[in-house]
């Protein structure tokens, strides 16, 4: 039950954060020079009260430990629901309504495509934040990090599949929280349905903009 | 209507179990499910063969004794209990997959029968009042809102027949739990132990090695009493509650 709290309330940190990082992103529309600008801001929040890079890794450490914390819930969760479901051998042999009487893609899919989202969130780390991964040629500017990225198809594609995964975790992700944390009634349903299916969709569309603006042109 | 059907048997708890076909023909629409099991379980005895154990008592969709899975689904089709359920839900030449209720706490006894035992001890650890109750008090004497009254009647519908078990992807029994903690939780005489009964029942929902809840729905999708999926956010919040205040 604490796992399932812990889950709720570093979920909501880390869509709080994506709000954050989805509007930095576009920025990059703002050209060269206004994106880089942003870049070292973020850097030199909090100065002179804190050190240089303070705040950002003050943020960081709040988001690692978020991600360990909701990574760690989820697979006890997970390891508890499947020895609940062990049955000895297939729990049901009817191959008739598999996926259920009412249940979503989104529902279903929480376990894989959060290991989906955190595989890309590693990558995704490696390709424009530490520039480990440079397809297209790295540089120290991250405006120049995401045009040369994005110019290449299937680094587009990568992020595609990955916003679509953290889309669907989101739309679930958020209508559940809501419920773990005790907050939906049946007069508020709908509205929390329509909130997390909104965030969802404004939320992956945002992130993927920038990249096909880069890949079509638009930038750079 | 003639009807095959494949229906899930096992010895005993020992036994491996296995889905074995049967024909089942002349059946009228009007049948209940159940009734369909009793001509098959007639000529299954008759043939000397042993028949399909299932539960079931008094069929009239109130007792909760009945419940199987039918074509992947808890209770079959329509929402409401097997025992309600109607042969002229299906059509004739169909073929009926019929299974037992399947989570690890609830292990199968024989056939289509399981062992519930662990929902009887949810309700040992919290699903009571211990107020003295004497004679009826006078109806007006403690006034309960009227959204309140509703509210706990529609969780106190709850029958614990288990199809919220069964239909959920991780066997979690949240929808039943959560359906007792309402129901007492918002009437007064539940008050005094509000707190350390909802902590009690979700130790030992999760101690008979229920799932947990991923509000994903379907358990509200097939209770055949239409619990809302709103009473497992009233459990969270009195279990939140209790845990913030220590009040227990």
């Amino acid at each position: 039950m604490a796992l399932k709290s812990a889950m709720a309330v570093t979920g909501l940190v880390l869509v709080l954060f994506l709000i954050a990082h989805m509007y930095g992103n576009l920025m990059i529309f703002g050209g060269q020079e206004v994106f880089d600008n942003y870049s070292h801001h973020l850097r030199e929040l909090g100065e002179p009260m804190l050190p240089y890079a303070g705040t950002l890794w003050i943020i960081r450490i709040v988001l690692l430990a978020s991600v360990l914390i909701h990574a760690y819930s989820a697979f006890v969760l997970w390891a508890r629901a499947k020895r609940a479901t062990s049955v000895g051998g297939q729990r049901y042999h009817s191959s008739k309504n598999r996926t259920g009487v009412q249940r979503s893609y989104a529902s279903f899919t929480m376990r894989w495509g959060g290991i989906v989202v955190l595989l890309f969130v590693i990558f995704h780390i490696l390709h424009l934040t530490t520039n480990n991964i440079a397809p297209g040629g790295p540089s120290s500017s991250p405006y120049e990090r995401v045009v040369h990225g994005f110019q290449i198809w299937w680094v587009v594609l990568v992020y595609v599949i990955a916003m679509a995964a953290v889309g669907f975790h989101l739309r679930h992700g958020i209508w559940s929280a809501t419920q773990t944390l005790g907050q939906n009634k049946a007069s508020r349903q709908r509205t929390i349905n329509l909130v997390a299916t909104a965030i969802a969709v404004v939320l992956t569309l945002g992130f993927l903009v920038p990249p096909f603006s880069v890949l079509f042109g638009l930038v750079g | 209507m003639n009807i095959t059907l494949r229906v899930w048997r096992q010895k005993g708890k020992a036994d491996e179990g296995r889905m074995v076909t049967y024909k089942v023909e002349d059946v009228s629409p009007d049948m209940s499910f159940l009734e369909m099991l009793d001509v098959l379980n007639e000529k299954l005895t008759v043939s000397g063969d042993d028949p399909i154990a299932f539960d079931h008592d008094c069929r009239e969709g109130i007792c909760g004794a009945c419940g199987v899975v039918i074509n992947g689904v808890s209770h079959g089709p329509e929402v409401t209990t097997t025992c309600q359920l109607h042969m002229r839900s299906f059509k004739d030449g169909d073929t009926i997959d019929v299974e037992p209720w399947r989570a690890k706490a609830f292990p199968v006894i024989k056939d289509l029968v399981v062992d519930r035992g662990s929902f009887d001890r949810i309700i040992q650890a919290g699903g009571y009042i211990s107020a003295p109750t004497g004679t009826a008090p006078d109806a007006h004497a403690a006034p309960i809102p009227k959204t309140d009254a509703d509210r706990a009647f529609d969780a106190a519908t709850c029958i614990g027949c288990g199809a919220c078990v069964a239909a959920c992807p991780n066997a979690s029994g949240m929808l039943f739990t959560a359906a007792k903690v309402t129901h007492l939780g918002l009437l007064p005489q539940g008050q005094p132990e509000r707190a350390a009964r909802v902590v009690k029942m979700v130790n030992q929902h999760d101690e008979e090695d229920f799932g947990g809840c991923t509000n994903i729905g379907e358990c509200a999708a097939v209770c055949p009493k239409g619990i809302p999926l709103d009473t497992i956010s009233q459990l969270n919040k009195d279990l939140l509650g209790a845990l913030a205040t220590g009040n227990l």
